[in-house]
């Protein structure tokens, strides 16, 4: 009666370390982004530790110095040593990223499913609500947020989850959406399922791969979001060594020549954001069990 | 003359694991005038052969051997203007879904006129009419009005006309038909293939038939050739072949196409064939179905997809209920299964009223392990992220109290009951083939031991042989289990094989009911009648004592 299955010649299965090192060996765009993922997670992680000054300590004596062998990428107007500022500045940053866009994400993904799942009257009310949000301009709406609720890294963290609920709920709506009658989920209803069950545990987890995408861009705008707000004096303070505040300090300076103070936190900003783009399909082809052959 | 011949073509696709063969050295040739059938199951290169010939490979892949010449011009190594002129003009192509080969968003008459004009057949000012008699060519009617549909307004029989129309707009001298008639219902099947014959006889074109229906390609081509795993194994016309297949392979897709006379253990190769199942007689009603109707509100009013059916299916029994889509079956076995809720009637199953339990909270009903169904599309109606384990696991862990070490024992037994080697366990759905997906969703289906089981089309998609496999496994599992078991279909012939009574549905109501063998001997209804002269009618094989000796 076998015959037909025992007959082929089993292939060799990937386990998930194996499929992770496939995907990183055939784009080398997406090992790219991982290994500088790896150095960003490596400043925020050792940041403390690895710095050469101690980023606080102000003296007027070295102020303005352009970078040198013993400050790499010069000092401020307080006489701070720059790079170290620039590599605490990372926990921060990304702490205030990661945070935004997971909370976005957990508030996105309820809401999308179940506006996609049960459709009807929530779904209109879900809909309307994600297009009011949306027709604000979200970097005004943001600022506002963070202008009421109070000047802290918390309200920034709000500010930016709001603004971001949007776009992870549409994508989690059309993706539960298009799986609510699929196969697979009907038969997750025989074998006992309830509605709930079959919705986050066999429908939603199939919707994971375009929302690594979104999350991996994501993470990149919540970035410049995040610098953005402290940038025009919202959110976080001096003298916290952030992206935004040091590119907002340093912008006094560039005309008179020192655009070291600028140049470094902005191009941080754009390492950064640069790897989150750049991450997002690896990360999809990563957790799509499809990928693997 | 030839005028098309294949010498020693070798087709190789570059893959994650290496260069694969797809088809390894087959020649040849089509004569004017002449219908080939190419006749094999999946991934017999059957496919990649024709769109070799069109050099419309996917990218991977790549004419690693052999030369194709049609009318003298060498086509492996003609210029892509040259192969964009022959393109439509000289062969066309008939594709396997005729909805995804048209675009969704332009009219069916100006995607006519798009190749009419690529090939300088009609101009702006008269390429309107010459479309609409291309409509008219494949007896489309009120084809003026056609002209102006979309392809979602049009059935699934009416797009491969249009598709049809398409392909031999300009006249082509070869037709090339992909498995022109896969999805379509078995009367439009007829239809079309009917249609296609005609106006291959009318125009005298020659054509190649690809299909993995053996009694399909039979009844329509002059000459078969059958390839398995990218080899011609066998060449021929339809009755020799038929009647005295000389590869074994062959001789195993005669058996195995469903035909009248045939036992179910007949569609299995000479050597496998175990005695004739001894099935339970079946007294007691499992399952009485009454008036059971169910109205949808369509945006144009009401909608009745199942006017008030009323049957009973018995303790062991096995009950058949065919139509053609859109005839309610689906719909029913949604609601048996309680998926659905009916608007009306009574589904008394060991003669409680299940209807009367709304199917939202069904899943925590006493009945909801009694009840399973085989879904149809086996790729579908898997979690991609679940492996075949966790997939035939998960009604064990929601519907039993069995504990986890029991519940790995017990899905390792059932995948030896259905015959899924157990390494095969931990492959996800796509690393399986249709054939192991079929086994897998049946495994799944009876983990939780039902009395009554849906076979939702469960062969639809799978391939002569590995059908056979499977009706036969179902019909081990109806004699050792005693499950009673609905089987819809489509396809009498598949029906007969498997059910002790059957049912014919047309447009939400019953037609027909009675045994397997009084409907299809002496069916007294005509849409009956007609779904049987609608399937292909293969010329009967040789008796097996006849080839048993050689």
């Amino acid at each position: 009666m076998s015959d037909i299955t025992t007959s082929q010649v089993p292939v060799k299965q990937d386990g998930t370390l194996a499929h992770i090192g496939y995907v990183l060996r055939s784009n080398p765009v997406t090992l790219l982004a991982f290994t500088m993922f790896a150095i960003l997670l490596l400043a925020a992680v050792l940041g403390p530790v690895i710095v050469p000054y101690d980023p606080m300590e102000s003296n007027a004596a070295i102020a303005l110095q352009p970078p040198s062998m013993a400050h790499w990428f010069g000092t401020d107007n307080l006489g701070r040593d720059v790079f170290s500022r620039v590599i605490l500045a990372t926990r921060l940053d990304l702490a205030i990223s990661v945070a935004a866009v997971a909370l976005s994400f957990l508030i996105g993904s309820v809401l999308g499913s179940v506006a996609g799942y049960w459709g009807g009257w929530l779904d209109t009310v879900l809909n309307r609500l994600f297009d009011t949000i949306m027709a604000f301009p979200l970097f005004v709406l943001a600022m506002g947020i963070v202008a009421a609720l109070g000047n802290t890294v918390e309200n920034i963290v709000y500010a930016t989850a709001v603004i971001n609920i949007p776009f992870y709920a549409r994508l989690v709506r059309a993706e539960v959406n298009i799986r609510r009658d699929a196969g697979f989920a009907q038969a997750a209803k025989l074998a006992g399922n309830s509605d709930i069950r079959v919705l986050a545990l066999h429908i939603f987890p199939n919707a994971l791969p375009p929302m690594m995408v979104q999350v991996s861009l994501n993470l990149g705008w919540a970035i410049l979001n995040a610098a953005g707000l402290s940038f025009i004096g919202l959110g976080v303070r001096p003298p916290t060594a952030e992206w935004g505040i040091m590119v907002a300090e340093g912008a006094n300076f560039i005309v008179s020549g020192e655009w070291w103070l600028a140049f470094f936190p902005g191009f941080a900003l754009m390492f950064a954001v640069f790897t989150f783009n750049l991450l997002g399909d690896g990360l999809r082809d990563m957790v799509d069990p499809r990928q693997r052959s | 003359m030839s005028l098309l011949s294949i010498q020693d073509l070798k087709v190789s696709f570059a893959t994650r694991r290496g260069s694969v063969e797809a088809v390894r050295g087959i020649s040849l040739e089509i004569r004017k005038g002449e219908v080939l059938g190419i006749v094999g199951e999946s991934g017999s290169g059957k496919s990649v052969t024709s769109y070799a010939l069109m050099r419309l490979l996917e990218r991977n892949g790549r004419i690693s051997g052999g030369s194709l010449t049609y009318g003298g011009i060498d086509l492996r190594q003609a210029r892509e203007s040259t192969m964009r002129d022959l393109r439509g003009r000289e062969i066309s192509m008939i594709f396997q879904n005729p909805r995804a080969a048209l675009n969704p968003i332009r009219k069916v008459g100006h995607q006519i006129e798009d190749v009419l004009r690529r090939h300088a057949k009609a101009t702006r000012s008269n390429a309107r009419s010459a479309a609409i008699r291309a409509l008219e060519a494949v007896r489309i009617r009120d084809a003026e009005a056609r002209y102006n549909a979309y392809p979602f307004e049009l059935s699934g029989g009416m797009c491969q006309r249009v598709v049809i129309a398409i392909a031999l707009a300009c006249d082509p001298k070869l037709l090339i038909a992909d498995e022109p008639t896969t999805g379509l219902d078995i009367t439009t099947q007829k239809a079309v293939m009917d249609l296609i014959a005609d106006l291959i006889a009318e125009r005298g074109m020659s054509a190649m038939v690809i299909t993995h229906d053996l009694g399909l390609a039979a009844q329509y081509c002059n000459r078969l050739v059958v390839m398995k795993d990218g080899e011609i194994v066998e060449e021929g016309g339809p009755e020799t072949l038929f009647s005295r297949p000389q590869h074994a392979y062959t001789r195993k897709l005669v058996d195995a196409t469903p035909r009248p006379g045939a036992s179910v253990r007949q569609l299995l190769p000479l050597d496998q064939r175990s005695a004739e199942p001894q099935l339970p007689k079946a007294e007691t009603p499992l399952l009485e179905i009454r008036d059971l109707t169910k109205t949808y509100q369509g945006r144009s009013g009401p909608v009745h997809a199942v006017k008030g059916i009323s049957f009973e299916v018995r303790k062991g029994e096995s009950v058949g209920l065919v139509g053609e889509s859109g005839c309610g079956k689906s719909t029913t076995s949604s609601m048996l299964v309680r998926l659905i809720d009916p608007t009306s009637g009574e589904i008394l199953f060991n003669g409680r009223d299940l209807a009367r339990s709304p199917a939202r909270n069904f899943a925590r009903d006493a009945d909801r392990a009694r009840i399973q169904m085989v879904f149809q599309d086996a790729t579908d109606s898997f979690n991609p992220r679940h492996t075949a384990r966790q997939s035939i696991a998960e009604p064990l862990a929601r519907l039993t109290n069995t504990p986890k070490r029991q519940r790995v024992a017990r899905v390792e037994e059932l995948a030896d009951l259905v015959g899924l080697p157990r390494p095969l366990l931990d492959r996800f759905p796509h690393q399986l083939s249709g054939g192991q997906k079929a086994r897998v969703g049946i495994a799944r289906a009876i983990a939780v031991d039902p009395q009554f089981l849906i076979l939702d089309e469960p062969t639809a998609a799978l391939d002569v042989s590995i059908q056979a496999i499977v009706l036969n496994l179902l019909v081990d599992l109806r004699t050792k289990l005693g499950i009673s078991y609905l089987f819809v279909s489509h396809d009498l012939h598949v029906v007969r094989l498997l059910c002790d009574r059957v049912i014919v549905m047309r447009d939400g109501e019953i037609v027909e009911q009675g045994t397997a063998a009084s409907v299809m001997e002496t069916p007294s209804h005509p849409y009956t009648r007609e779904l049987l002269a609608a399937s292909p009618k293969p010329p009967l094989p040789a008796p097996p004592e006849r080839t048993a000796a050689e």
